[in-house]
């Protein structure tokens, strides 16, 4: 039951990616290398369109790769999958943990969950590079790039559009 | 300043409006959430509207969504939170369902496979870029370095499920502050 499944792994996704719409970017490796959903290129793919589309990535990517596992209610089981977790965790939170940043069990637990998300993400950062670095042109294209982001901190919106004009001009 | 009450379906509206022009992660939608429910409708003061991102943040899963309860919750219950949070998920779900289907049916032009080629690289940089915040705030002592050198090779060699090692390294530092005496 493939909806079933769906709702489940992103639910898994929703309860333990720490730090926002990167932190799922992982979770979506696991499940290309487990499933034959989507592969890795899709993900890289669902990425550049999440960033320019209206939504919070995290959500964006649930659905985007939702839809390409088993359509429109393949997207409405991992939306609802992702949208589950936060609905009882969050409030249960809230509630009673008053002052949770004084919660040393809490914060501590957090503290090593958000070193492996960063250890994941680093992961996941490598094989995006390695899988679009196939060429001189694209390191060349790619060290420009790197260089504003950093210099500029434009939104992302604005070099994911640059890249996909330069796209039409030139065969990477 | 008092506060407004809010019915659900106000809450459900002003979230889609928030999801609708939020792009990018959970903290670009920080100064939307804040024009349109504190300074538009006066729904929730900026101090408590900061104590939820601060507890959205450093609380497991997306932090837009994390945001959308936390506010829902606190204006009408747990029927607010899901108010809030369909509201949040409804502008992604019907543009990424459109967009998908329009990529299934073109794929494979060429002119789009050239398109993705260069957004991947555009991707790497990105990414590359995003990650380097959570490098000052995820590795802080010689503990985490070590934590992250064997997350890392887990995944990347073993590709051992990224839930278990999640979890795994939460019980790992819970250890360690016991053991260092920062819990007692």
């Amino acid at each position: 039951m493939i909806y079933f499944l769906l709702y489940w792994e992103f639910l898994k996704i929703g309860l333990f990616a720490v730090g926002g719409g990167l932190a799922t970017i992982p979770f979506l490796y696991q499940l290309s290398y487990k499933t034959a959903w989507f592969n890795a290129a899709d993900i890289v793919n669902m990425f550049a369109i999440s960033e320019v589309t209206p939504g919070p990535i995290g959500i964006n990517m649930a659905t985007f790769a939702g839809y390409h596992a088993a359509g429109v209610l393949g997207s409405l089981a991992a939306t609802a999958g992702i949208i589950t977790p936060p609905l009882f965790t969050v409030i249960l939170i809230a509630k009673f943990i008053n002052r949770f940043n004084d919660n040393k069990y809490f914060a501590s637990a957090f503290k090593g969950m958000f070193c492996a998300v960063c250890a994941l993400i680093s992961v996941s950062v490598l094989q995006i590079a390695v899988s679009a670095l196939i060429n001189i042109k694209a390191v060349i294209f790619f060290c420009i790039l790197l260089f504003a982001v950093r210099r500029f901190k434009a939104h992302p919106f604005l070099y994911i559009c640059l890249s996909a004009m330069i796209g039409c001009f030139i065969k990477f | 300043m008092t506060e407004n009450e809010i019915s659900l379906a106000g809450l459900f509206a002003a979230f889609i409006k928030i999801g609708a022009m939020t792009f990018g992660g959970g903290i670009a939608m920080l100064p939307i959430i804040e024009r349109e429910l504190t300074q538009k409708k006066h729904l929730i003061s900026i101090k408590e509207l900061m104590d939820f991102y601060s507890i959205a943040q450093a609380t497991p899963g997306v932090i837009a969504l994390n945001v959308a309860t936390l506010v829902g919750y606190k204006k009408r219950g747990f029927k607010g939170a899901l108010a809030a949070t369909l509201g949040l998920v409804l502008p992604s779900f019907v543009v990424i369902v459109l967009i998908a289907a329009f990529l299934n049916a073109f794929m494979g032009a060429d002119i789009i496979a050239r398109i993705f080629a260069a957004l991947r690289i555009c991707v790497a940089a990105l990414v590359i870029n995003a990650v380097i915040p959570f490098f000052k705030r995820g590795i802080k002592n010689t503990f985490t370095l070590l934590l992250f050198i064997l997350t890392f090779c887990a995944f990347y060699f073993f590709k051992i499920s990224p839930a278990f090692i999640v979890a795994f390294c939460a019980m790992a530092y819970i250890l360690f502050a016991l053991r260092k005496g920062e819990i007692k």
